[in-house]
């Protein structure tokens, strides 16, 4: 490794920037470029996808009333606004695909794994960035496929999210071929897409951190992605391997998963699960990681237990893919394989709860900055907190045999996958934004925003926990034909109500988005006051990052430091004194 | 190490040791995208003997169908280029361009006439009426030896690239990255298919 240049000014490649604008801005291999488009492309995803559940909450709250603008859907979704059980179908599945794949994995994974990892490890940019520009522009013809389901001959897939043999390998079942071959077909591109990723991310941090920015001075959102990256990588191919099994058997009629010809539909929930509870943890990680940035941002203190995060989130990672059984306590299992998924799962449990009380351990007796980033990750905590539990509800299998396959199961997801992952987005977006686009977002704005959403997040989610302990079942379309559901109609449109208002309140959210961008403050080099590398170039970073690579000095979160004046010690200050302090690990 | 180390402090030098795999980023980077490719292998596999072991009956006896013998000499084809990857690297590092060439323009030949025995035998088997859809026997042997031959065809797409490269003189003791790369990426579809060819044909 050549030594680095002294810290002169303007030393090294002097980032003069001559690049075409669609070198710049379309087909660019900058990371920070490739991280805004990702984030563009899964907002856009986001909001389809909750439109789709907002459709769906119409048809469970006021079954055959028509849609309120419902009339512009063609006959074949629609007819007269009344949503189609077939059509339902295709609403449930492509809510959670689009969720998954398109939002909240991409949001999490391709926005700021390509944001942060160059500028929080000292990094010009990453490893391979034109893999990087690749991995962008084979998401997008993916996402394109997925929406050109809903307009080819039989509507889109309708198998659910999870595709499950053999509903989804023979189309005489749900009467959709095309959909659920461009489903497939979209997946399976994705899936490339997020492995040139993932190979890019990890070579990025192992081979390209900056002098002195050790593994154990990595800030833990970096950590957290880091393991991310390894599970997409090992995830991913295995559900590409399933789709194309998948694939095969609805186009060149292999007998994979369709029983006639003795191919096995739980060798699909296997490979799927193989594949699906790695997934989980790729949707909450880095979720974990950035709201452990935020915490001690707003709490002005270093986080507490580094180490026993750093522990926890590897734990969490590897124990994710010994769990995948504990989806299939329902598809004939022997109980004593069903008992070992259960204790595996609990287990998820110990390192989960060290996170949690790390979290806590920062707030307490922190001089806690209320930001809007730091509001949404105490509620990122709170949220997680009670999806964590009702997992642990899940995992036993006697209670899992009664809830199955219930509305306790949709409120479990949506408190890890919303109040969790999404909270967290939240924070990452609005802690992040100036750095991204050199303006502050509307802090009362944000504050609003952030306040219904919480109230109407939960108005949405919690009384679900209720619907599904009295057997209200999941991905049904009209809950007012079952005699023992009739009660529960009241509740169902109180969900309605009030899913309705927490998809308007998101649009606070845009107008802060959108305005800002143009009307915001302009944002100084470091508006939050943290210590991290991101903050020590401008707002936004010039192409290259840094005229010459950082130098790093300091433990991330180095907030409220004796050894300085301000409260906060950024990574890569170098002190005149080397204090000696006892107990301190020397280096990593 | 040129800087000094106080132990127990909170400042630290930078310290260049840290850094890095040691490795450059286009290796790393093909052993990290290696891994992922064992996992779709595996998922492959992993069902090809899920299938085998609760349905027996549905596997004829070994040659019955498949042409052995035809397929041994694949094989030992790639085996073959295998060898031949192995001379251009070695000669990529000594900074022999003719014999790095020679050795390279072999290894494609080798490479593509392995894809072509193989769609040889397809068009025979499916002039025989034996297709995917022909029971849990076809659907897996399609799909597996066919995923390897698709990723042979790109190792070859790869090679031709590199090749034309190493005709340009663009390969140096000092840096053969793209000879080396290129060189993990083929043993391991060569190992795949030895794995293949004992569990697909042989067993």
């Amino acid at each position: 490794m050549a030594t680095i240049a002294p810290p002169v000014e303007h030393a090294g490649h002097p980032l003069v920037d001559d690049r075409s604008f669609i070198r710049k801005y379309i087909f660019s291999t900058d990371h920070k470029i490739i991280g805004i488009q990702f984030l563009l492309m899964s907002l856009l995803f986001l909001l389809v996808g909750g439109a789709l559940a907002m459709v769906m909450r119409w048809q469970l709250g006021y079954p055959g009333r028509p849609l309120p603008g419902g009339g512009v859907l063609p006959e074949t979704m629609a007819p007269g606004g009344v949503v189609l059980p077939e059509f339902y179908n295709s609403l449930v599945t492509m809510h959670g695909t689009f969720m998954v794949f398109f939002a909240i994995m991409p949001l999490l994974v391709g926005v700021f794994g390509n944001y942060l990892i160059p500028l929080k490890i000292g990094a010009p940019d990453m490893a391979f960035p034109r893999l990087n520009m690749a991995s962008f522009w084979t998401a997008v013809p993916a996402g394109i496929l997925m929406v050109a389901g809903f307009f080819v001959e039989g509507g889109h897939a309708s198998a659910g999210w999870t595709g499950y043999a053999p509903l989804s390998a023979d189309p005489e079942y749900t009467g959709v071929s095309a959909g659920q071959q461009l489903w497939c077909l979209s997946l399976i591109i994705l899936g490339l897409s997020s492995i040139l990723g993932a190979v890019n991310y990890i070579s990025t941090v192992i081979n390209l951190r900056a002098p002195g920015m050790t593994w154990f001075r990595l800030p833990l959102s970096i950590w957290s992605l880091f393991i991310t990256a390894i599970l997409v990588l090992l995830a991913m191919p295995i559900l590409s391997g399933a789709l194309i099994m998948l694939l095969f058997d609805q186009t060149l009629g292999t007998h994979f998963f369709l029983p006639a010809e003795g191919g096995q539909p739980i060798l699909w929930q296997h490979l799927f699960w193989f594949f699906g509870h790695p997934e989980v943890y790729i949707l909450i990680l880095p979720a974990m990681g950035m709201a452990s940035d935020v915490i001690a941002n707003g709490s002005r203190k270093p986080i507490f237990g580094y180490h026993s995060m750093v522990f926890a989130i590897m734990s969490i990672g590897f124990l994710g893919w010994i769990v995948w059984g504990h989806h299939m306590f329902q598809s004939g299992m022997n109980p004593t394989l069903a008992t070992s998924f259960m204790i595996s799962t609990m287990l998820i449990a110990v390192p989960s709860a060290i996170k949690v009380f790390n979290w806590l351990g920062t707030m307490w007796g922190g001089s806690i900055r209320l930001h809007v980033p730091m509001l949404h990750a105490t509620a990122f905590v709170a949220m997680f907190v009670i999806g964590g539990l009702s997992g642990v509800f899940m995992a036993s299998t006697p209670v899992d045999i009664y809830i199955h396959d219930t509305y306790f199961i949709v409120a479990h997801l949506h408190y890890v996958l919303f109040g969790g992952s999404l909270f967290a987005i939240f924070a990452a977006i609005t802690f992040w934004y100036p750095k991204m686009f050199g303006r502050m977002m509307s802090e009362r704005l944000g504050k609003i925003h952030f306040g219904l959403t919480f109230i109407f997040y939960n108005m949405v989610f919690f009384p679900m926990h209720q619907l599904g302990l009295h057997g209200h079942m999941r991905r049904i379309y009209d809950p007012s034909i079952y005699d023992f559901l009739k009660p529960l109609g009241g509740l169902n449109r109180f969900i309605t109500i009030s899913a309705f208002l927490l998809f308007a309140t998101q649009i606070l959210f845009m107008i802060n988005f959108i305005g800002s961008w143009f009307r915001g403050r302009k944002a100084s080099n470091n508006p939050w006051d943290d210590t991290g590398l991101e903050w020590t170039t401008p707002s936004p970073p010039p192409h290259g990052n840094w005229p010459v690579t950082p130098r790093v000095y300091h433990r991330p979160y180095e907030f409220s430091s004796p050894l300085v004046e301000e409260d906060f010690l950024p990574q890569d200050r170098e002190l005149d004194t080397p204090p000696a302090r006892a107990g301190s690990a020397p280096g990593h | 190490m040129t800087h000094a180390v106080t132990e127990g402090s909170v400042m630290l030098p930078a310290a260049e040791a840290e850094q890095g795999a040691g490795v450059y980023n286009e290796k790393l980077g093909m052993w990290i995208f290696l891994l992922s490719e064992v996992m779709f292998f595996t998922a492959l596999i992993g069902s090809y003997i899920i299938l085998r072991f609760s349905n027996p009956a549905a596997w004829p006896a070994p040659g019955a169908v498949l042409n052995i013998p035809v397929t041994a000499v694949n094989t030992f084809l790639l085996i073959c280029s295998s060898v031949t990857m192995v001379k251009a690297f070695a000669n990529a590092q000594d900074g022999d361009q003719r014999m790095l060439r020679i050795w390279l323009v072999l290894t494609v030949l080798i490479g593509a006439s392995f894809v072509g025995i193989q769609a040889f035998e397809y068009n025979q088997l499916i002039g025989h009426g034996f297709l995917p859809s022909s029971g849990l026997y076809g659907s897996t042997f399609y799909t597996m030896t066919g995923f390897h031959g698709f990723h042979v065809t790109m190792g070859v797409l790869c090679m031709i690239y590199v090749t034309a490269k190493a005709f340009r003189g663009r390969y140096t003791p000092d840096d053969y990255r793209g000879v080396e790369v290129i060189g993990l990426y083929w043993h391991f579809v060569d190992l795949v298919w030895i794995i293949l060819f004992t569990i697909v044909y042989l067993i």
